[in-house]
């Protein structure tokens, strides 16, 4: 398991020095949600639905896009001189590449969640200080089983002619779920309401992840093999 | 040692391969001529375990890690420089430090590469792109060379430094399967040869100390009759 470990750890490392060489994915995704941000700023009408109502679902919907411009990145990185040919010849377990592209991926979501989160609460003038802690463990759930999964498809569509238009058709129906339970954690946290209201939706989100990393985890190798 | 025994596969209605068996020893070099679409390509990655056989069975002793493997691709992250994609690949391979260090300084020389070290793959030429692919293919000190047409791109200096690399190889006691449809370009490294179409070997024999144009008229009369 050290080896899985160790081998997963060498290819994030790797797909994360190749994006900051290249910056490709993580500025179009930086970009993209600014600008989401601020269309849905400008383009909605303060008077007639209040903000921290709205909020929720604006910032799920940012942070889903966004990372699916990475998630699309992850394997057509692999793609480019068939480098994956080699990672699949290389005495390294399909279960080290699965681990080390959802780490990268994870890294990578993150970034672009942290420069996203603080310029949400500026457009939309919602506080989030005081609920900073749970806001940050809601954001890390469902992140981590989107990613869990988006890296799956991501794997799945990436030898398609269409997989930049295949990864949301299969994906997101599979993220409903979690992401209304995000959006209701999200929203009763910046309410103010107490975190045990929203600890059944951590609990789901938590159940998602484990659900899904697991399932990931095990179907990724047949998605690889040709 | 490396064993192909009944080797059949195909792609839908094509057959690829049909009924390929051979055994090869170490120090044998075994070059395998035919036109485009005989099933060279498969041959190789049946053998290499990128592709399970329809039928038959490829026993390659060592595994994957035995492996060194040049396709029509350089499987090389081209944001990367040359010395960081051999420093990743041979950590997949778990080369220790040292020996990597070595045969990375070795290699470069070898292949005229020195200059080039430390820019990104992206920038170099396609000569250049198959000396670094070459280089990588090599880094692990594999027991086991499967090339796909591996003097492609390279010029004139490069391909007679490549074939004494192969030759030292093959005189350590390597194993190699070399395909191509040029018959100039393998044969002198060959201690076998065989010729194949539409999936089969119809021609396997030692070399024997035919020539090149020798070899040529045999294969002009094997694939093309005549």
């Amino acid at each position: 398991m050290a080896d899985v470990w160790r081998h997963a750890w060498l290819l994030a490392r790797k797909d994360l020095l190749v994006e900051f060489r290249s910056r490709t994915a993580i500025l179009s995704a930086l970009v993209f949600t600014v600008l989401v941000l601020m269309v849905f700023n400008f383009g909605r009408d303060p008077t007639a639905v209040a903000a921290v109502d709205l909020a929720p679902s604006i910032l799920w919907v940012t942070f889903t896009f966004a990372a699916m411009l990475a998630l699309n990145r992850a394997f057509q990185l692999e793609l480019e001189n068939q480098a994956l040919d080699g990672l699949l010849l290389a005495p390294v377990s399909r279960s080290s590449i699965y681990l080390g592209k959802l780490m990268a991926n994870l890294v990578f979501v993150a970034t672009v969640e942290a420069v996203g989160l603080p310029l949400f609460a500026l457009f939309f003038n919602v506080p989030i200080l005081h609920v900073l802690g749970p806001l940050l463990g809601v954001i890390a759930l469902a992140t981590v089983g989107f990613v869990a999964v988006g890296t799956l498809f991501s794997a799945m569509t990436a030898r398609t002619r269409f997989a930049e238009l295949l990864l949301p058709v299969l994906l997101l129906p599979f993220m409903i779920p979690p992401l209304i339970w995000a959006v209701l954690a999200t929203g009763a946290l910046l309410a103010g309401r107490p975190l045990s209201e929203a600890a059944g939706w951590l609990r789901l989100l938590a159940a998602f992840d484990i659900v899904f990393v697991t399932l990931a985890f095990v179907l990724f190798p047949a998605t690889v093999n040709e | 040692m490396l064993l192909a025994e009944g080797l059949r596969h195909a792609f839908g209605g094509v057959r690829a391969l049909d009924d390929v068996s051979f055994t090869l020893h170490p120090g044998q070099t075994l070059a395998v001529f035919g036109p485009n679409g005989a099933g060279k390509t498969t041959l190789l990655k049946v053998l290499a375990g990128l592709i399970r056989p329809g039928g038959g069975r490829a026993r390659l002793e060592g595994g994957r890690r035995a492996v060194g493997w040049i396709g029509h691709q350089p499987q090389l992250y081209a944001h990367l420089t040359v010395r960081e994609n051999l420093r990743f690949w041979a950590s997949l391979y778990d080369v220790p430090d040292a020996q990597r260090a070595r045969r990375e300084a070795d290699l470069l020389a070898r292949l005229d590469l020195n200059d080039h070290a430390d820019r990104p793959v992206r920038a170099l030429s396609r000569g250049l792109v198959q000396r670094v692919a070459i280089a990588r293919a090599l880094i692990h000190d594999p027991r086991v060379l499967l090339l796909d047409e591996p003097f492609t791109g390279l010029d004139r200096t490069a391909a007679e430094e490549f074939r004494r690399l192969l030759a030292e190889q093959a005189a350590g006691g390597r194993v190699t399967v070399l395909v191509t449809h040029n018959v100039e370009e393998g044969t002198e490294l060959a201690t076998d040869v065989a010729f194949m179409r539409t999936g089969r070997f119809v021609q396997l024999a030692p070399r024997a100390g035919r020539t090149a144009a020798e070899i040529a008229d045999a294969y002009r009369l094997a694939v093309t009759g005549g």
